[in-house]
């Protein structure tokens, strides 16, 4: 076998990207310089009352940036073409966006149809009018479909565990020295320092942070909403309580935190557990106090609702939180949980620590901002006249309150879980709480920054893949944040 | 005014107390004892051998009684062992039971004595803090005026090409961390592969002898993560201000757009930055320790995770009062400044 080149036998585009690549700098330098130093375009009057603007140099550096940006996506959309159809003829970019088909297949599907019924999607469809959210949304979505796909053995090319001898620290495109029978020959983006493969590490990558970002926002937030809207709507010793337990948390350095809460002799005192244990009972009473609020004047509907809702978060909570049977299980005592039988999945004790560590980090922040657009919201008319019309004040809270303040929560969340994967990054870049072997984004750049003088590609890869990701989540939350104040 | 600095004070003294009670409890549970007993003692020590161990150090007392030990205000643990060695909390090798004080606690400013290092607390806290300030206050000559000159040039005229593009800039650099961003500029500048020598790739050196060429890429590394965030701050400030009623106005009196801009703009735009700068310590103090740890630079970063790997605890506690106390007194100092810069706003 060949080792495979970057661009194979489609070389010939490259100098053409070479060319659209320094066009497009070139006419954004100019671009911006125009836009400092060339007049405004000259407005006329027209007889009709009409305004009309002549075109100008301005008009021209803008048409060329246009231009040429769209040259540059025309080159890159080719390059995937091409290699989805030439496969690895069409050297590591072929071969790699060959082994992406799946997620590209999706991405199609899902921008044709959201494009195509954008009109009854509400904030999700008009996220499509604006270029940078789609861009963001397009950025996340791939990570995504890669995290789905890869952890459905569809992407990978290779175990991300397994090593292949004499693939130490070799370049990108290496092939293997005797691959057996339906074994993929090369290693696309070269192999470690133990010889694993580093392309089927960082998709495998992608699961573990697919899995954990949003659950963890998503339970912080749960966390946050729960506490920060009683404090900022009784306000009072409630309020001086919450906001100095937020602020003594918010007062540790994260990283301090970290390396108190995420080492194994934490996880053996049961520490996590116990944090678990109260953390994720928040959506419980979350969920409960919701249904309730609302539907508390209709005790027959209520009553079997709140029956059936509880019991199955309950369990869910039950099998979240107890392994094995036990809820702690430490080598001096343990506290029964659910029995195996009925216990739905374990989450291993490295795994929840990390969990928790991340949403306990992540909450206090947003009960602060829950707290300030409670404080706000709660002045307005819609408020008064829910009181008036004698509403209950936890109705008032999540039935008036909270979705009048979704906007800003819905681009916070976005942000936040951008953070969440760089704290996600953190830990694995200090070795804490994931297993060394992991192939999470953050313990493969720790691992490759060691040889980094000498060999770039173990440590680039993920670098660039945790990078996109969150320069996605961020493009997504501001598309979000503009569309969201056009309403 | 008065009144309030000493709430905030009052405030202030109550948080650490209670972080340093946390951070007391954990590193103070029974395993991490184990480990430290086995890292200090013996690797393959039964368990009752770390038992004895610990008793006889004094940590297996009651975790309130420690706690008022490391303060200050109960007196020092002390024994003799059947030999005549003498051991207690107050001890450093060597010392008898003359030369001990009775009571040594962060009140009689004895920090305690680093497991790790072999050293006094004090000591070595100070001179990895003289190492870290170094370094902060060239990230901070780095980040703050390229911050603010960013997010004024993208503020002064939302949505033109200046705007966009800068915009775009920030966004891109709040999205990288550190450990992404100094992993791309090693591999860039210093790697033998890629042929851009132009800096080295760890800041060993720079402790002695800091020069541009081993001490500009990690001052970069950290001012790069922090700027996007204050130059996007300072943008929504610039916007903010300069929709108002009286640039409009100095607009139609015919002022030139720079004056606008340099005179009647940039002070009011300038206070929510102020804020935001103030708050940005405690993530500088992430940045720190992770800059410290990728490019080798032995700082207050390189030693946290140096006591807490190895469950240093008075090391760790006495990082964590610095880390906390700088946290508390940015947060205040954004307070009063605030109060200063803003004549609007009056603490009653």
């Amino acid at each position: 076998m060949e080792p495979l080149s970057w661009t194979g036998s489609i070389a010939i585009l490259n100098p053409i990207l070479m060319i659209a690549l320094a066009a497009l700098v070139v006419s954004i330098v100019v671009w911006i310089i125009g836009s400092i130093v060339l007049p405004e375009v000259p407005l006329s009057l027209n007889a009709d009352g009409t305004l009309s603007s002549g075109t100008g140099l301005r008009g021209l550096t803008q048409s060329a940036l246009r231009y040429s940006f769209f040259a540059c996506v025309v080159l890159a959309l080719a390059y995937i073409v091409l290699g989805i159809l030439m496969g690895t003829s069409a050297g590591i970019v072929g071969a790699i966006s060959q082994q992406f088909l799946p997620v590209w297949l999706s991405l199609i599907i899902l921008f044709a149809m959201s494009i195509a019924f954008k009109r009854r999607l509400g904030l999700y469809g008009k996220l499509f009018d604006s270029p940078i959210g789609m861009i963001g949304f397009g950025l996340v979505m791939f990570w995504v479909f890669t995290g789905i796909f890869g952890a459905l053995d569809l992407i990978i090319t290779h175990d991300p565990l397994s090593q292949v001898s004499g693939m130490k620290n070799k370049v990108p495109g290496t092939p293997l020295q005797n691959p057996e029978d339906g074994e993929y020959a090369w290693y696309l983006l070269g192999g470690d320092n133990l010889a694993r493969d580093v392309f089927s590490r960082m998709v495998k990558g992608a699961w573990i942070v697919v899995q954990i970002a949003p659950l963890a926002t998503m339970f912080a937030f749960m966390v946050g909403i729960t506490l920060g809207l009683p404090a900022g709507y009784y306000g009072g010793r409630l309020d001086t309580f919450l906001s100095f337990l937020a602020n003594l948390i918010l007062a540790f350095p994260v990283i301090l935190l970290f390396y108190l809460l995420v080492t194994p002799e934490i996880v053996a005192t049961g520490v996590p557990n116990y944090m678990a244990a109260v953390l994720f009972i928040f959506p419980i009473l979350f969920i409960g106090v919701l249904l309730n609020s609302r539907y508390y004047t209709r005790p027959n509907f209520r009553t079997p609702l709140l029956i059936g809702v509880l019991g199955i978060a309950l369990w869910l909570y039950l099998s979240l939180i107890s392994t094995d049977g036990y809820i702690i299980n430490t080598d001096d005592y343990g506290i029964w949980g659910l029995p195996t039988y009925l216990d739905l999945f374990d989450i291993p004790g490295g795994i929840l620590v990390v969990f928790v560590s991340v949403v306990f980090v992540n909450s206090p922040t947003v009960f602060r901002i829950v707290r300030g657009l409670a404080l706000d919201i709660k002045t307005r008319d819609y408020v008064a006249a829910a009181q008036t019309r004698g509403e209950g004040p936890w109705y008032i809270m999540l039935w008036e309150i909270l979705p009048n303040a979704r906007g800003p929560l819905i681009v916070d969340f976005c942000l936040r879980i951008g953070y969440t994967t760089i704290l996600l990054g953190t830990l694995g870049f200090f070795g804490l709480g994931l297993p060394p072997e992991s192939p999470d984004w953050g313990s493969t750049i720790n691992e490759g920054r060691k040889l980094l003088s000498i060999y770039l590609h173990p440590a680039l890869p993920p670098a660039f893949a945790l990078l996109s990701l969150v320069l996605g989540l961020n493009l997504l939350a501001d598309g979000l944040r503009e569309e969201s104040l056009k309403d | 005014m008065g009144l309030f600095i000493l709430r905030r004070f009052g405030v202030m003294l109550l948080t650490a107390l209670c972080l340093t009670f946390v951070v007391f409890f954990l590193t103070n549970l029974y395993p991490n004892l184990e480990k430290l007993a086995k890292t200090q003692g013996n690797q393959r020590m039964s368990d009752e051998q770390v038992e004895t161990w610990l008793d006889n150090r004094g940590y297996l007392q009651p975790t309130l009684v420690k706690y008022g030990q490391w303060l200050g205000v109960l007196p020092g643990y002390t024994k003799t062992l059947d030999d005549g060695t003498f051991l207690g909390t107050c001890t450093r090798p060597g010392s008898t039971e003359e030369t001990t004080s009775r009571y040594c606690g962060v009140l009689q400013g004895d920090w305690g004595y680093s497991s790790v290092f072999k050293d006094e607390v004090g000591t070595i806290v100070g001179k990895r803090l003289g190492n870290t300030g170094y370094l902060m206050f060239w990230v901070l000559v780095l980040m703050v005026p390229s911050a603010l000159l960013v997010g004024v040039l993208a503020g002064m005229r939302e949505g033109s090409a200046l705007d966009r593009s800068l915009s775009t800039f920030s966004i891109i650099t709040t999205a990288t961390p550190e450990y992404v961003s100094g992993v791309i500029f090693i591999a860039i500048f210093t790697s033998s592969t890629v042929g851009l020598k132009w800096f080295k790739g760890t800041a060993t050196q720079a402790m002695d002898n800091p020069t541009f060429e081993n001490f500009f890429l990690p001052v970069l590394t950290i001012a790069l993560y922090g700027m996007g965030y204050i130059a996007r701050m300072t943008r929504a400030s610039m916007t903010e201000v300069m929709t108002a009623q009286y640039i409009r106005t100095a607009r139609l009196k015919g002022v030139s757009f720079g004056n606008i801009v340099m005179k009647h703009a940039l002070r009011n735009a300038l206070i929510a930055p102020f804020t935001v700068i103030m708050l940005q310590f405690p993530w500088l103090l992430n940045g720190v320790v992770i800059v410290e740890t990728l490019f080798n630079y032995k700082g207050f970063g390189w030693a946290l995770v140096q006591a807490a790997g190895n469950n240093d605890i008075q090391l760790l506690l006495a990082i964590s009062v610095v880390s906390v106390f700088v946290v508390l007194v940015t947060q205040l100092i954004s307070d009063i400044g605030y109060v200063y810069l803003n004549p609007r706003i009056r603490i009653s």
